[in-house]
């Protein structure tokens, strides 16, 4: 198809050029054109938020962002919430915890709990899970997602 | 070092966590894909199907080779209809899949799909369950005419005398409405057409992929050889993906056809109009209760609506004659006579979702148990206890045989818990102030890890029930442990991994799971019905017994001890008593490598061993407080308890985490979701903005006491506990909102119990006290 553009997005500190319709989701640009499948698809119409990455410092549904939308800003998804080795304290505390079962929902919850800590660094335990019910998991229950989430909100305030 | 009973994080956990899982979305880079072209109506004669020029279509025409999805129970009730992958003449459903295109990308097939147009020639469907049942209903197959499919019918003699002699007889109508197990994950597979061997390989999103391969291979007639099935990580099942689906076969054979690389990932519209459904069924009951509340006797007529064909290999036969087997639960019932109807409709086909009709089953019981203690003026407690089974092995009147369990003491542990007196009085309190508060109980069983035997019951054609496990120590020192089961989220390969460390004496991550490969695994039969930690975890335990047994007679040679004298154990084997030790690595090797030093290494250190288990009965009681707001209807959670026995908990932590992802879905089930079709069989409820799963914000803490009855019906002593959640929520919920909105004498016999119908009973309860 002749109408495909070029862009360069940055993911995870990363440049990927890519070559996309205009009409192609970010998630789907993340997924087949960066090779990063880390970023799930639960629904395609943003209300499960398996999709969610951080765009520029705040969380984003990346179904419902176009691909040519994100150009020039900062992406970040679930592959490059580690440092090397070391998990994020969000990724540590979900393995301690039992927060995740079969995993499907778990990168859209890390990057949601992440990126609303990143966009306000002040957030509070009560106003984090309700951030959180933006998101659908179907097997956890979310006893421990919460339990999670809010150990690693104190490790993160800490800077651990 | 004892690995089981530690909540051990997870084994499969830090690949998921950094996004490095493959689901099988993940695996179709590269592929071409499929769309289908789905049936706009639900039911009606296809006239023809149009393509623009140059658009390739494959119809039922291309697939004139291909079988039809036909299983079979052995049973005389039971009509056999078999689903075309793609049907040539008519669509039973709205969402059946009639047509598909390919193309090198996913959004390219949907542009060619748009295109193509099913001249369908709409008739009245059938789609309501009582609705089927009438004697002038259409029937939605030539073949039952009546529209049923499976019938079962029992009556013992005494019944009729139990009901003749009854001090009080109390009926109730049930109805639990239509839902989605809705995993996370969609369907989806990627074929792979190997041109050096010719074998096609399906990744795909399933929970039984040996049953799948069989599937697969009788429908396409080629061998079982030429087609390997495996589930990579799979995003959560429930039961939904359990099945062999049209869409499957499809996929298999356009990759053998076209010789490439194909896949089909479907969105959550397609699961939600066409993968399946379950719970939909009516129960209308009749309990006979002497003055002092025992339950005489039992009668019940159970409708169960099973969409529109028969699920494989299960068979549509699986919610009602589950629900027919199973009725009495925990109860003792001296006579009991039940009807229950497998109901055919132009809906989406049903299959398993977790718990299988015991959801509402136990709704019925907890909700008889509740109406009989109000009729004879008993405490709801009480009448249970009078009820309750006690004594072990415990005969149902359907033949079924319980194991020990803690029926009685569980609930006990619960009322004391939740301190009853104490909610009376706040509950008292509330109501002054126009506040409605409830209590609500619910005790049951939940029959699970049941091998053959349970399923030859039910007249499978097609008899799951054992599981293969091949215990594999190589000459490293590490082991390979192949399982028949898949699991896709319960954290199977942990614990497998901290049974059989126990075992041979070594840790947790020494132990390699291998599962949901038939290249790379024993038949087997996949994981739902709570079997795998029973089933696969018995089958791990012996085989790996077996290797433990060989170690011991190469260590006893290398060291010239006997074999009774060895323990392994921390990565040893050791001549007890003795500060003589070689490591199990070294004894590995040489059982390898030396093997002319040793005498009967049949087998050597690869073991395989079969387990077949009649099965066991969990038990539970849940406890549930909520605030019912008498002018929106809504209900609020405030407390819920779980007082759970499966037997001995190998890894605790994981144990919570299935309850508490049950007690979510049975949370859903009372509350929140439903499947509406509109009278023309047009499903209203097709997307997240319509269907409405949970958040964290409408699930409380969920508090949980466990106890372990130790019940010889299983190896390991782990009863299973997959579903235990889910079956007894919504009746502790339904009879807490009951309690609730007492003062108003209203009875809820339906779930979801959402806003509108709570709303209905207190309007028609107060309409009723003013006549
Ligand atoms: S996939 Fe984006 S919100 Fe569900
Ligand atoms: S862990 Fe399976 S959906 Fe959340």
């Amino acid at each position: 198809m002749n109408d495909r553009l070029a862009i360069t997005l940055n993911v995870n500190g990363q440049s990927y050029p890519v070559t996309v319709e205009p009409r192609k989701s970010l998630a789907d640009a993340l997924r087949e054109d960066c090779g990063l499948t880390g970023t799930h698809l639960g629904c395609e119409h943003g209300v499960c938020g398996a999709c969610t990455v951080i765009v520029d410092g705040r969380p984003v549904r990346s179904c419902l962002m176009f691909a040519v939308q994100a150009e020039g800003l900062a992406v970040c998804t679930v592959e490059g919430l580690a440092e090397g080795e070391a998990l994020h304290p969000l990724q540590r505390h979900f393995w301690e915890q039992h927060g995740l079962q079969c995993g499907f929902c778990t990168p859209g919850f890390l990057m949601l709990a992440a990126g609303a800590f990143e966009a306000d660094p002040t957030i509070d335990e009560a106003e984090m899970i309700d951030v959180l019910s933006s998101n659908l998991c179907r097997c956890t229950g979310y006893q421990n997602i919460a339990k999670a989430v809010s150990l690693a909100l104190q490790d993160m305030r800490a800077g651990v | 070092m004892n690995w089981i009973g530690r909540s051990l994080p997870r084994l499969e956990d830090p690949t998921l966590l950094r996004g490095h899982g493959h689901y099988v979305a993940d695996l179709a880079q590269d592929a071409a894909h499929i769309r289908f072209v789905r049936s706009p109506v639900a039911r009606g004669r296809i006239l023809g199907i149009e393509a623009p020029e140059g658009v390739t279509v494959y119809t039922a025409a291309d697939l004139s080779d291909v079988g039809q999805i036909r299983p079979v129970l052995e049973r005389p009730d039971y009509v056999a209809v078999g689903q075309p992958v793609l049907p040539s003449d008519r669509v039973c459903f709205a969402g059946q899949a009639v047509a598909f295109v390919v193309a090198d990308e996913a959004a390219a097939a949907e542009d060619l799909a748009e295109q193509i147009f099913l001249d369908i020639e709409p008739e009245e469907p059938v789609v309501d369950l009582d609705a089927a049942l009438r004697p002038d209903a259409v029937p939605t197959h030539p073949e039952a005419p009546g529209n049923v499919l499976v019938e079962g019918r029992m009556r013992t003699s005494g019944l009729d005398a139990a009901f003749a002699g009854a001090a009080a007889v109390v009926e109730l109508d049930l109805r639990s409405r239509r839902q989605s197990a809705m995993p996370m994950e969609t369907r989806g597979g990627v074929a792979r057409y190997d041109q050096r061997d010719r074998r096609t390989t399906l990744h795909a999103s399933v929970q039984m992929p040996h049953m799948l391969r069989t599937g697969l291979a009788d429908l396409l007639g080629c061998p079982e050889a030429d087609l390997r099935v495996i589930a990579p990580d799979v995003g959560g099942g429930f039961g939904q993906k359990m099945s062999l689906f049209p869409e499957y076969v499809a996929l298999v054979w356009l990759a053998r056809h076209l010789k490439r690389d194909v896949a089909w990932i479907e969105d959550r519209r397609e699961n939600f109009l066409a993968s399946a459904h379950s719970r939909d069924q009516a129960f209308t009951v009749r309990g006979a209760f002497d003055a002092q509340g025992r339950l005489l006797g039992l009668e019940a007529d159970l409708r169960s609506n099973v969409g529109a064909f028969s699920c494989y290999p299960v068979t549509c036969g699986v919610e009602p004659l589950m629900a027919f087997a199973e009725l009495p639960g925990p109860y003792k019932v001296l006579e009991y006579g039940a009807r229950s109807r497998g109901v055919t409709t132009n809906t989406c086909t049903m299959a398993p979702y977790r718990g299988v009709a015991r959801p509402m089953l136990t709704l019925t019981m907890e909700r008889l148990m509740e109406d009989a203690a109000r009729r004879l003026g008993l405490d709801p407690i009480e009448i249970r206890r009078r009820n309750l089974i006690d004594s072990f092995p415990h005969r149902s009147p359907t033949g079924l045989v319980y194991d020990a369990g803690s029926y009685i003491a569980a609930m006990e542990a619960a009322v004391a818990a939740v301190d009853l007196p104490a909610f009376r009085r706040r509950q008292a309190e509330a109501l002054t102030q126009g506040r409605y508060l409830g209590l609500g109980i619910s005790v049951f069983s939940e029959r699970t890890g049941y091998g053959t035997p349970a399923y030859a019951a039910r007249g499978m054609a097609i008899v799951p029930g054992y599981e293969q496990v091949d215990c594999a120590l190589d000459p490293s020192g590490h082991l390979e442990l192949r399982i028949g089961a898949s699991p896709h989220g319960q954290g199977l390969a942990t614990a497998l991994a901290q049974l059989v460390a126990d075992e041979l004496g070594v840790v947790p991550s020494q132990v390699r799971v291998i599962s949901g490969d038939t290249d790379r695994t024993p038949y087997g039969w996949g994981t739902f019905a709570s079997r795998s930690m029973v089933i696969a975890g018995g089958a791990s335990k012996l085989a790996s017994a077996k290797v433990a047994a060989k170690l011991r007679a190469v260590a006893a040679c290398l060291m010239e001890a006997t074999e009774a004298e060895i323990d392994l154990e921390g990565g040893l084997a050791r001549v007890r008593g003795t500060n003589r030790s070689t490591p199990i690595r070294e004894i590995a090797r040489a059982a390898h490598h030396r093997s002319h030093l040793f005498s009967d290494l049949e087998g050597g250190l690869r073991q395989t061993a079969f387990y077949d288990p009649f099965g066991t009965f969990s038990n539970a009681c849940h406890v549930a407080e909520v605030e019912v707001d008498v002018d929106t209807g809504g209900v609020r959670i405030e407390r819920f308890l779980v007082v759970e026995d499966a037997g001995r908990l190998i890894n605790p932590m994981i144990v919570d985490g299935q309850i508490h992802g049950g007690v979510a879905q049975g949370i859903a089930n009372a509350l929140y979701e439903e499947m509406i079709y509109d009278p023309d069989g047009n499903l209203l409820t097709a997307s997240l903005a319509d269907y409405l799963p949970p958040t964290i914000n409408e699930i409380p803490k969920i508090e949980i006491i466990h106890m372990e009855t130790i019940s010889d019906a299983t190896l390991t002593g782990a009863k299973g506990v997959g579903e235990g959640g889910t079956i007894g929520a919504p009746a502790a919920i339904v009879n807490a909102i009951v309690d609730a909105l007492a003062p108003f004498g209203v009875a809820i016999n339906e779930t979801p119990a959402t806003p509108e119908r709570i709303r209905a009973a207190i309007r028609s309860a107060r309409e009723n006290r003013h006549e």
